[in-house]
């Protein structure tokens, strides 16, 4: 199963926490720079998902490669391609954006002289560079995604794996946020996978996308193949309805607020 | 568009280290966490002079009181002079045993996932934010040293003693973190953590020889001072910094292995915490 042309493969995974299944017995394949988008409600199961692609589980069963190595292992040459901005938003409000930049190039061994020209280029990349000397936690919402952004780009990653990268941002900060991520990939070429809760956005910037409901892959393909594939003239929505049943829950709901809770204080 | 041109080289150009940074990947990371440590104390002070008022607290009433009443027989060292070594020990356990929340508060955060979707394996973690630790112990360390000769201690002069000193510090809180980082990955909260912290932190501190001889122990109290490993931080922090008699050698090896055993312990519970 290592083919070249997929970022990511996998096949049966499944992970369970206890007795509650996460992940059920998963079949995915992105291939090679497109933007891959996973859809579903809350507890769809999307971050367990990205968690054991990412390293960060093991997989109860089942298996993950990315880029052709199985994830089980060849855990420090997978993380090597892969750059990864959770759900939350985790820059460090103590830091300056440059020094929580400079932290994770010297996690990722960029060479000690090119790190301060990469740092400068990837702050200017995300249009953080007049920002670059506050401390991050005088950014605003959209301002430190953009920052996370750059953690996440400063290694050159072939896999930019982003969980939620627009949560809680206004319209304005959504597209800066996806204007960048665009913009990288056309010059890199690197595959983008991605969760979110906006159908616009999948909609409008994803190749192919994964809807996913309770632990499964309930459909997947092209937008216009999932829309046409349900009635014509629907709307990803409606597909989203109709294939997952429930109310699309806007970032409302208690477990989203306990985060930006968390998050607040923690930003100071 | 506003901005510069492509930050980014073309895929694949970073994904394979060379083969020199895998030997060098633990001190690189040690490094990586300790001057982040350095910029966060830089950046914000307050916590610098707030933890330096405690151990003030210490010389100043317990240190001069009882230097005048002489009820601690510590030879000629005059009681003072004893005393500072073990508050600078003291003052390095009070930063490290509450280290572990800080791990919390990452995880919490998605920090922690983000540091391990780095090439950083779990013990280059631990031994990077137990050696950032060491760092914060040590900038605590000027405060409590240079407040001592203020007060008339009279302190070593020689460098070799004073990066003794350095390393020893570095090791006991390297130990205390991991320990609060084990205890971290044990009671899973913030809560909890500091309930536990604050209950080992006493016993730890008068159960060691950081206030008095250990030959004023009782017998119960002597055998828990032996298997206290800042017992042995403070013997060794005393022997360097005033020159009283002590056992370099037994202490160090005690901390060394002390640490590792820490480092040990924490890396492998820190899979609990990322679950
Ligand atoms: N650490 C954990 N311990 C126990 N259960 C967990 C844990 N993490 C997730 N779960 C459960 O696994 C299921 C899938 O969660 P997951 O976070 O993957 O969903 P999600 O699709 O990312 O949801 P959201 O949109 O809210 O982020 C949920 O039922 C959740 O409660
Ligand atoms: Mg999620």
């Amino acid at each position: 199963m290592s083919d070249e042309k997929y970022a990511v493969v996998c096949r049966g995974l499944r992970h369970a926490f206890g007795s509650a299944v996460a992940v059920d017995d998963i079949d995915l394949d992105v291939v090679e720079g497109e933007i891959f988008g996973l859809l579903g409600p809350n507890g769809a199961g999307k971050t367990t998902t990205i968690r054991l692609i990412t390293t960060l589980l093991p997989a109860g069963a089942g298996m993950v490669e990315v880029f052709g190595l199985d994830v089980a292992s060849h855990r420090m040459a997978v993380r090597r391609t892969i750059g990864y901005l959770p759900q939350q938003l985790s820059a460090d409000g103590s830091l300056t954006g440059r020094e929580n930049v400079e932290l994770f190039a010297r996690l990722f061994d960029v060479p000690r002289g090119e790190r301060r020209e990469r740092v400068r280029e990837v702050l200017a990349a995300v249009g953080l560079e007049e920002a670059a000397e506050r401390r991050a936690q005088t950014y605003s919402g959209g301002m430190i995604r953009r920052l996370e952004l750059a953690q996440a780009l400063i290694s050159s990653p072939r896999l930019l794996i982003l969980d939620e990268p627009t949560i809680g941002l206004d319209p304005v900060a959504r597209d800066g946020v996806w204007e960048r991520i665009q913009e990288v990939r056309r010059a890199t070429g690197m595959t983008v996978l991605v969760t979110t809760h906006y159908m616009d956005e999948a909609d409008q910037y994803c190749n192919r996308i994964a809807l996913m409901h309770r632990g499964r892959i309930r459909a997947l393909g092209t937008p216009d193949e999932l829309k046409s594939g349900l009635e014509p003239g629907a709307t990803l929505e409606e597909v989203f309805r109709a294939y997952t049943g429930d109310q699309l829950e806007e970032s409302g709901d208690f477990r989203d607020a306990r985060r930006t809770r968390r998050t607040a204080s923690r930003l100071g | 568009m506003t901005h510069a041109a492509p930050a980014v080289p073309p895929a694949g150009s970073a994904d394979v280290p060379p083969a020199w940074t895998t030997w060098r990947l633990l001190p690189a990371r040690v490094v990586a966490m300790c001057i982040v440590e350095l910029q966060k104390i830089r950046h914000d002070r307050t916590e610098l002079y707030t933890r330096a008022i405690q151990p003030a607290l210490w010389l100043l009433i317990f240190g001069e009181t009882f230097s005048r009443l002489r009820a601690i027989p510590t030879g000629k060292v005059p009681y003072l002079d004893y005393l500072a070594p073990g508050i600078l020990a003291q003052s390095t356990l009070f930063i490290a045993i509450f280290y572990g929340i800080q791990i919390i508060w990452d995880r919490d955060a998605g920090v922690l996932a983000k540091l391990l979707v780095t090439p950083t394996p779990r013990a280059a973690l631990i031994t990077g934010k137990a050696f950032a630790a060491g760092t914060r112990a040590l900038t605590q360390a000027v405060a409590i040293l240079v407040l001592s000769a203020i007060l008339g201690v009279t302190l070593t002069l020689n460098p070799l003693r004073w990066l003794g000193v350095i390393v020893i510090v570095m090791l006991g809180t390297a130990f205390f973190s991991c320990l609060s980082m084990t205890i971290a990955g044990l009671a899973m909260s913030r809560d909890r953590l500091m309930g536990i912290g604050q209950a080992i932190t006493m016993p730890l501190f008068f159960g060691s020889n950081a206030l008095y001889p250990v030959d004023l122990m009782p017998t119960w109290l002597r055998v828990i001072s032996h298997v206290n490993p800042l017992s042995y931080e403070v013997d060794a922090l005393r022997h360097l910094l005033i020159g009283t008699p002590g056992h370099l050698l037994l202490d160090f090896g005690v901390l060394v292995v002390a640490a590792a055993a820490g480092i040990t312990a924490a890396s492998a519970l820190l899979g609990r915490l990322v679950r």
